[in-house]
Order: structure tokens, then C-alpha cells, then sequence
């Protein structure tokens, strides 16, 4: 079953170059359809591994043959608890945008077939980063991404603002190119001193062979890399604009995969690779971790626009998922990824549902989106309430498990860390958890209540079916991700049941 | 001893075929009619392809050819040596002169270009390139750069009767010129220091201590001089953008390409093999060099509206990074060789892909503007398909896998050379790479211009675009074969 992986990683890739030589006349047409099927496959695949990983902890599955034989750089896949979640989430959400472009949905921009072909191209590069335990080849799929996102963006992003999109986007590529070069440098210091760049070895090896010097080096430029990608605070600074300006689908997958990426790359190279390093500049991760969750809380509450304040919310959670990594404990990584996973599910549904508001009233500022959802479309309003507190933390609801593991984590770090820093940091998130639950019920007030008699204002664009309430097909893209936001939430086994093991692996440990 | 040496034809064939070839050319179009357009380019090819069989016969081989006399004491001195090295310079320079003849056919080429005379130059020139990589001596060295850079000032200036392209030869005349002057003086203060003009000897010399240091070092940075102004690097850069634009697109093609191939190699041979004792001086500068010449090159590329002069800029950059593995060659060794010549090779395919699809656009859009380029992807899917391709490997960004392997090659001896801050540069400059290789992309992927036309694409231009984009396609799949092939 070892070619599992390899045919997982591939069936996208493949998909897009079938749609680059489909006939044109039918690939406009029939581009959403072959993107279903694509993604269907793959998302079966990735359900297919999944019995293979569950109950173990070790790296399963594994593809490792040379690739560049002469520079010791191999084909190497495999998959454990801290991938697979990942894995599925990164199917699913794939599976659920090509659903999104059925029956003529798809943003105006350039054509279908060019949008669903690089949506699928970028699939392969975040199933490809998530699966990769060769630094090169990790960071070949990691850098894959970026073309495909980019033209996400500019081409099929916010048509009331050309050059805006344009700029969001490029700035995104950039500040991501700037950093995964300094990154490919930290691999490369760390293959100058170890003689590998088998992901399994390194992490076994635990640092063995990098002065702490060095360590303390390839640590920042590894860390800059992913910090820049996830983001941390203050390197966020493209992901407003990026998220705000791309498609609904564009939103998703940022949200929903491409952030997460940084966050895996932290918890698989940096904390078992660099150890030493890590634990010098952990203090100072959490710190930066913490000022972005309250930062994104604060810039939430100055938001005049819903898909700004999502964006923003990101910015937070993701701090929190990066508060969790700096712990080292095995209980703030586990949250971390937990945290990961729920935010994947939760703000890849608040665009979902932003975009749906978006379509129906042409904007997506909260007080032109005027009020009284709840009495307009009692199903739109019911889903984003629910969306809403997921996000903003309640128990019960997958918000909730990853947060509270997280502060946890930060009131009793790894030895050696400054335990008065990470109090403080857990002060801080907590304060920004408050602060997300202020700004969530403001949206609710401002947009979903309100009596029917609040003023409706006009629709805009006529290229949607006349129909306010969420549709079928809204519908069977969001209930997925309901009802995992609902599991995941009542039963926080099902992630960390299968987090857990891999984590103590990693962390070798040492809690 | 006698004299007269045997000659080791085999191994001087190469160049000698070109040379050949060359005058083959120019004999056979004085009888050939009027009619016989293919000729030069069908001889060419020939030629070409003749060279390539004694090189690939030598690969793997070390073999020298006109050597001094055993001394006691002295290591071995040749002038001409083929080995791994020199193997890998004929491959760039073949593998760029077959490109740029088939961009040179008739019905392809600017009808103001006489042919034979084009043809002749060419190969003369490629010649000169195939000697410079297997010279072994400061004077073979520089008159295989002067065969290098004589013709190719012709080539710049034969459009009769365009203004621009008489400018851009006496321009790219007079500033050579100036930099092969320093050169002499660079070899003849180190001939003064060192007493001997053979790499192998001079290093002997330098290694064990000469009287005048102070005039052997200048020398050898004065050496260097001439061959900076081939691989155009910074402050010998001003030429590039002019010179590119003024001459016909296959020449540019050639200047950025073989003539640059020519300018790195010697530059390699001559650090590596006779100035390595002087490291400590010459390697900080050449990272300086590096630096300068990589980000000078992509700010200035940012700007640029037009196609040919932003490839220029490009190819300036692109110079830079192909520098950088020199500023640790002392430290990291044979490596760093590897690195520069995998960098070359990469980047000699997939800019002759960007400039294959350039030549294309030139007779159907004289102006060259960017924007000339708009919805090339649907007009022309496949020349606009690997005009994008080849401008994501330049960039070095996924799918273009094999320009990113180039870079992580030389990333890799940086970092192992340690020099972190050169690293840095390189990471901005990447990214800065990136904003305007995209710029150019999303105008050959965006929608169609209503007044265009499809371009016509004659065959020996799709024979060009399809070989380059089919190599940058494979080798992304297996990049590991340029190093097999180089080392």
C-alpha cells in the first residue's frame, strides 16, 4: 500500500494537466465537474490512509526512493497522527470549494477551467507539504503553492478592485518567497552539519551534531519562514489583504490549508529538528504568538468589513496554534493541532458563509450587509451564529478544545522555559479570547438580528438564481463542516486520539 | 626531445569542426544560388552536430594537448586540457548554438540580416568559446576570448541599414575593448610576478610565494576584468541592455547564453586554477560582485515594458547567482564548480526557451512590448505555455522545479561557505526576480487583446521552442541529471 501516498499526491497534479489539454470548447463547461470528480478521488484516498494510521504512532506508509541520488535528496513520503488530520481537512476542503463552482457558481475572473486547474495544482502542493519528509522535497511542494494562489487571487479575486487584488496577492507571494528562501538556507545549514535531509532521521537525531549556535541560527531562519506563512504577528501583514481581496474559494483555501502549513512546518521540522534552537527562541515565539492573538482581537473590533474581520480572526487563532507550539509540551502542541485542525473547519466555513452574503448583497461590509438575517434567511443566519461560536471559543464546539489545551500548555511550559513569560502570554490569550467573544456577538447583533423589518437592501448582480436562503448546494458544502465542527467538538478524541501518539514521538518524551 | 608534438586531434576536434564548419558556410553560399535560403542553417546544424560526436567520445576523459616540456620540480603545463569541466562548457555552448541557429533560419530571422555571413559569425564565435573552456594558458585564454567577442561584435551590427543595431555593435565594440586592455595589462603583470603564463604553473608560482605579491594580486584581479565584462557582472554590466536590444533576437539569445557561458567558465578556470592562492583577496569581492550584480540587475528588470531588454536585465540577475558559488570556490572546492555549471546549464535551456519564443513574437510584433504578449497562452498554447514555463524557471518557483533545484544548488554552497549574509541577499532577490518574471506571466496567461492576431510560428522556431521546453519539462521531473551530466 506504500504507493498510497504517491497516487495521493499525483491524481490532483494529474487532474489539472488533463483540464489544461481538455478540448476548450467543453472544458469551460465541464471544468467544475471534473474538478468534483478529481477531488472526490482524492479525498477517498486520503480516507483510505486513514486506517493505517490510527492507533499507531510512527510514520506509516512510507514512499522513499532517490530522487536527485547525487545530492542525497529522495522521493520520501509517509504519514502519521499529526499529518493525517491534516491530510483529510486539506481533501475536504478541496472536495467542498469544487462543489462550491457547480451549476455555474464560479467567481468572475478568467476561465473555470483555469481556476479549477490551479486550485488543483495547489491541492498537490499542500497534500505534497504535508506528506513530504525530505526537507527538499518539503520544501519543493511548499513553494508549489504559491504560483497557483497567487493567480487565485489576482485573476479571480475581488472584481471591484483590479489593481487592489493585484497587490494583495503579490505581496502575499513575495513577503512567502522572501521567507521560505531564508528558510531553504536553515535546511541547507542543517544538512551542512548533519549529512541528511530525511525528515525521520533528523527528528530521531534530535539535534545531535548542530553546535547550539548553529542550532540557534537555523532556528530563526527556519522559524521565519514558517512564521511568515502562518502568520505570526507582526509578519501577518499580507494576510488581510490577501484574504479580503481573493474569491470565497481563494479565502478557504488561505484560511483553511495554506496558514496551516506554517503551523505543520513548525510542529515537524522545527520543534524535533532544531531543538536547542527552538527552545532558546520558543520564549520569544510565544510572546510574539500572544501580542497577535490580542492584536487580532483588537483589529477584529475595528473591522467596518466582515471578510477584513474573519481574516483578522485568523491572525488570532493562528496565535493561539503557535502559543501552543512554543509550550514544547506535548499538551500545548497536541492543542496546537487540535487548534489547527478547528480552525481549518471553522473560518474555511465563515468564508464559506461570508461569501454567501457576499454574492447575495455585493459586499461584505457589515453594515451594508444590513440587518435581520436571522428573519431573511433563517438558514444563513443559523449557520453563521453557529460558525460564529465555534470560532469564538464555546464549549461543546471544536473552538473550544484546541484554545483551552493551548493556555494549558502555557501554564506549565517545557523545562527551562521562562515560566513567568508564558504566564503572561496565557493572561494574554486569554484576554484575547474575551476579546473574540466581543467582536463575534457584535457581528451577530449588527448583522443576524434585527426584526424582519429591517431594511433590505437592493441585490446586486443577477448572475445567481433569485434566492436568499442558503441553497441545496450551499447547504452540502456547509453541513460537512458543520458537522465536523459539532464532532470534533463533542468528542475532541477523534483529533487527538490520533495527534497525541505522533506528538510524544516528536517531542521524544521529554514532557 | 623533438620539436614538433603530436597533436591529439580527438581532442581539438570540437572547435576545430566549428571553425570549419565556419568557412564552410561562408565558401558554400558564394556558389549556392539564391534559392538556397536553408543552406547556412542546414550546414550549421551539420557542424554542430559533427562537434558534438568527438566531444561526447571524450567524456569522461582527461586528455592534454600542447604541452611544455617536463620540467624538475614544475608541475605539468598545458594549454589545452579537455576534462569534466571543459565537457560541460562544450555542452552549454553546443547545446546554445544549436538553439540559436535554428532561431536564425530565414524565415525566422530579420530579412535585413545576410545569412551566410550571420552563420560564419556565429560559428567563428562559438569556436572561440569551445577553445576559451579547454584553455589552460592566460594567452590561449584571451585569444579564445577576443575569437569569442570579434565576431560577436559583428553579429551585433550586421542589420543593414538599422540605425540601432550599427549603435549597439560600436558600443559593445568599444567598452569590450576597454576591458580586454585590462585584461593584457592583469596578464602581463602576472607573467611579470610569476614568470609563466600556464594555470598550473602560475599557481605553482603564487602558492610558494612570489617577490612582487602587490603586482601579481593586481594582475589577477585585473585578469578578471575581461571576463566579468563577458558574464556581464557589475560595474561591466552597462553594455547588456542596448546591446540585446539593438541586435537581432538571436544574437541576444547568443550574447546571454554562449558569450556569458564563455565569460564563467574562464572565470571559473582561472580562480579555481591559477589565482587560488589569492582567495582570501578575490573571494570577498567576487560576493560583493555577486550582490551587486544580482540585485542591480532584477531592481533594474523591474521597470522594463519591453521584452528583449527585460530579459537583459534578467539575464544580468540571473549572472549574479551563476557568481555567487565563486566567493566560497576556495572553501567549498569542486562543489562550488558543480554549482556554478549546473546553474549555467539550467539557465542556458530555459532562457533559450524564453528568447525561442521572443524570436517568434518579433517578426509578428517588431515592437517587443510586454504587453504584445497578451493571451499568448490562448493565440499560441504551445509557445505561450512554455514562455510561461520558462519564465517560472528563471524565477525559480514550483512548477518550474528545475530553476528552483538551480537555485538550491547554489544556495546549498553558500550556506556551506558560510557566507549567511550572501544567502539573504539571495532570498530578496529571488523574490524580487519573481515580481516581474510574473508580471510578464500573467500578461502571456491573461485574456486576449482584441485587435491581435495569432502570431506565425515558423518550424525551426517550433523546433526550438518545443526542444527547450521539453528539456526544462523533463529535467523539472529528474533535475538530478544535470549534475550527472556535469560531473
Amino acid at each position: 500500500m506504500s504507493w498510497l501516498l504517491d497516487v495521493l499526491v499525483a491524481v490532483p497534479a494529474v487532474g489539472a494537466l488533463l483540464l489544461a489539454v481538455w478540448p476548450r470548447e467543453r472544458a469551460e463547461r465541464q471544468a467544475p465537474v471534473v474538478g468534483v470528480t478529481v477531488t472526490a478521488l482524492a479525498f477517498l484516498l486520503s480516507l483510505a490512509v486513514v486506517p493505517s494510521v490510527v492507533g499507531t504512532a510512527g510514520m506509516q506508509l512510507q514512499t522513499n526512493v532517490p530522487w536527485i541520488p547525487i545530492l542525497d535528496i529522495r522521493w520520501h513520503l509517509g504519514v502519521d497522527g499529526i499529518s493525517l488530520p491534516l491530510v483529510v481537512l486539506t481533501a475536504l476542503l478541496t472536495l467542498l470549494c469544487m462543489v462550491s463552482l457547480l451549476r455555474g457558481n464560479a467567481p468572475a475572473g478568467g476561465s473555470v477551467r483555469g481556476l479549477v486547474a490551479v486550485v488543483l495544482l495547489l491541492e498537490t502542493g499542500v497534500l505534497g507539504t504535508f506528506l513530504a519528509l525530505d526537507l527538499v522535497l518539503f520544501f519543493v511542494f511548499f513553494e508549489l503553492v504559491l504560483v497557483p494562489m497567487w493567480f487565485v487571487v489576482a485573476d479571480w479575486g475581488d472584481p471591484h478592485d483590479v489593481p487592489g487584488r493585484r497587490r494583495a496577492a503579490t505581496v502575499f507571494l513575495l513577503m512567502t518567497v522572501i521567507g521560505s528562501a531564508v528558510m531553504l538556507a536553515g535546511f541547507l545549514l542543517v544538512y551542512a552539519h548533519t549529512g541528511t535531509f530525511d525528515m525521520v532521521a533528523l527528528a530521531q537525531g534530535r539535534g545531535s551534531g548542530m553546535p547550539a549556535a548553529t542550532q540557534l541560527v537555523a532556528a530563526l531562519a527556519i522559524g521565519l519562514g514558517f512564521a511568515v506563512k502562518s502568520p505570526l504577528w507582526p509578519l501577518h501583514i499580507w494576510l488581510p489583504d490577501a484574504h479580503a481581496k481573493a474569491p470565497t474559494l481563494g479565502s478557504v483555501l488561505l484560511a483553511g490549508l495554506l496558514l496551516k502549513m506554517g503551523t505543520y512546518g513548525f510542529v515537524r521540522v522545527w520543534l524535533p529538528i532544531v531543538p536547542e534552537g527552538a527552545r532558546q527562541v520558543a520564549p520569544y515565539l510565544a510572546v510574539l504568538a500572544a501580542v497577535g492573538i490580542v492584536y487580532g482581537s483588537l483589529a477584529c473590533l475595528a473591522q467596518t468589513d466582515l471578510k477584513r474581520l474573519v481574516a483578522y480572526s485568523s491572525v488570532g487563532h493562528m496565535g493561539f496554534v503557535l502559543l501552543g507550539v512554543a509550550t514544547l509540551r506535548p499538551v500545548g502542541v497536541n492543542g496546537a493541532l487540535v487548534a489547527n485542525i478547528a480552525h481549518g473547519l471553522i473560518t474555511g466555513l465563515l468564508f464559506f458563509l461570508v461569501g454567501a452574503l457576499k454574492d447575495r448583497h455585493d459586499t461584505s461590509d457589515l453594515v451594508g450587509l444590513g440587518r435581520g438575517l436571522y428573519g431573511r434567511s433563517p438558514r444563513l443566519g443559523g449557520v453563521l451564529a453557529l460558525a460564529a461560536m465555534a470560532s469564538l471559543g464555546l464549549p461543546g464546539l471544536a473552538g473550544f478544545w484546541g484554545e483551552m489545551l493551548t493556555l494549558l500548555g502555557a501554564f506549565d511550559p517545557a523545562n527551562g522555559l521562562s515560566r513567568p513569560v508564558f504566564l503572561v502570554c496565557m493572561g494574554l490569550g486569554g484576554l484575547g479570547a474575551v476579546l473574540t467573544a466581543v467582536y463575534f456577538v457584535r457581528v451577530l447583533r449588527l448583522v443576524a438580528q434585527g426584526g424582519p423589518d429591517a431594511p433590505v437592501p437592493a441585490r446586486a448582480g443577477s448572475w445567481r438564481p433569485v434566492s436568499f436562503d442558503a441553497t441545496a448546494q450551499e447547504l452540502g458544502v456547509w453541513s460537512p463542516l458543520v458537522a465536523l465542527t459539532v464532532m470534533v467538538g463533542l468528542s475532541p478524541g477523534l483529533v487527538l486520539d490520533v495527534v497525541d501518539p505522533a506528538v510524544r514521538v516528536l517531542l521524544g518524551g521529554s514532557a | 626531445m623533438s620539436a614538433v608534438q603530436p597533436v591529439d586531434w580527438l581532442a581539438i576536434a570540437p572547435p576545430l569542426v566549428l571553425a570549419l564548419t565556419a568557412i564552410i558556410v561562408l565558401v558554400a553560399d558564394a556558389f549556392a544560388g539564391r534559392t538556397a535560403v536553408q543552406l547556412p542553417s542546414v550546414l550549421s546544424l551539420a557542424g554542430l552536430l559533427l562537434a558534438a560526436w568527438p566531444a561526447a567520445a571524450l567524456t569522461g576523459d582527461t586528455r592534454s594537448v600542447f604541452c611544455l616540456p617536463q620540467q624538475r620540480g614544475a608541475p605539468p603545463a598545458c594549454s589545452y586540457t579537455v576534462e569534466t569541466l571543459t565537457i560541460g562548457g562544450w555542452l552549454v555552448v553546443l547545446v546554445g548554438t544549436t538553439v540559436v541557429v535554428l532561431l536564425s533560419a530565414r524565415a525566422a530571422m530579420d530579412s535585413r540580416v545576410p545569412l551566410a555571413e550571420h552563420h560564419f559569425l556565429l560559428l567563428s564565435s562559438a569556436s572561440g568559446a569551445m577553445t576559451l573552456v579547454a584553455a589552460r594558458d592566460l594567452v590561449t585564454l584571451l585569444v579564445a576570448l577576443e575569437v569569442v567577442s570579434l565576431p560577436a561584435f559583428a553579429l551585433a551590427g550586421l542589420k543593414r541599414g538599422d540605425r540601432r543595431s550599427a549603435e549597439a555593435a560600436l558600443k559593445f565594440f568599444l567598452v569590450s575593448v576597454v576591458a580586454t586592455a585590462f585584461t593584457l595589462l592583469g596578464v602581463s603583470f602576472v607573467y611579470g610576478a610569476t614568470g609563466s603564463m600556464h594555470f598550473s604553473r602560475i599557481d605553482a608560482a603564487l602558492q610558494a610565494g612570489v617577490d612582487a605579491t602587490p603586482v601579481a594580486s593586481a594582475g589577477a584581479v585585473l585578469t578578471l576584468v575581461g571576463l566579468a565584462f563577458k558574464v556581464a557582472a557589475v560595474p561591466f554590466h552597462a553594455w547588456v541592455p542596448d546591446v540585446y536590444v539593438g541586435s537581432p533576437v538571436p544574437v541576444a539569445a547568443y550574447l546571454s547564453v554562449v558569450s556569458k557561458a564563455a565569460g564563467l567558465v574562464g572565470l571559473l578556470l582561472v580562480l579555481d586554477r591559477a589565482f587560488a592562492a589569492f582567495s582570501a583577496a578575490w573571494q570577498p569581492l567576487l560576493a560583493v560582485v555577486a550582490a551587486a550584480t544580482m540585485t542591480t540587475g532584477n531592481v533594474l528588470a523591474l521597470r522594463q515594458q519591453h521584452a528583449v531588454r527585460l530579459l537583459a536585465w534578467s539575464s544580468v540577475a540571473q549572472a549574479g547567482f551563476m557568481l555567487c558559488p565563486l566567493a566560497v570556490l576556495a572553501d567549498v572546492g569542486d562543489r562550488a564548480v558543480l554549482a556554478s555549471m549546473s546553474y549555467l546549464l539550467i539557465y542556458s535551456v530555459v532562457n533559450l526557451g524564453a528568447f525561442a519564443v521572443v524570436a517568434a513574437m518579433s517578426r509578428h510584433r517588431p515592437a517587443g512590448r510586454i504587453e504584445d504578449y497578451a493571451g499568448l497562452v490562448r493565440r499560441e498554447p504551445w509557445a505561450g505555455a512554455g514562455l510561461a514555463f520558462a519564465l517560472l524557471c528563471l524565477a525559480g518557483l514550483p512548477p518550474g522545479v528545475v530553476g528552483l533545484f538551480a537555485k538550491v544548488v547554489v544556495f546549498w554552497v553558500v550556506v556551506d561557505g558560510g557566507l549567511g549574509w550572501l544567502a539573504v541577499v539571495m532570498a530578496v532577490n529571488v523574490a524580487v526576480g519573481l515580481a516581474y518574471y510574473l508580471r510578464w506571466i500573467v500578461v502571456v496567461v491573461g485574456p486576449v487583446r482584441a485587435d491581435d492576431s495569432a502570431p506565425a510560428v515558423p518550424p525551426a522556431l517550433r523546433a526550438a521552442i518545443g526542444a527547450t521546453v521539453t528539456a526544462s519539462v523533463a529535467l523539472s521531473f529528474a533535475p538530478g541529471v544535470v549534475l550527472q551530466v556535469l560531473s
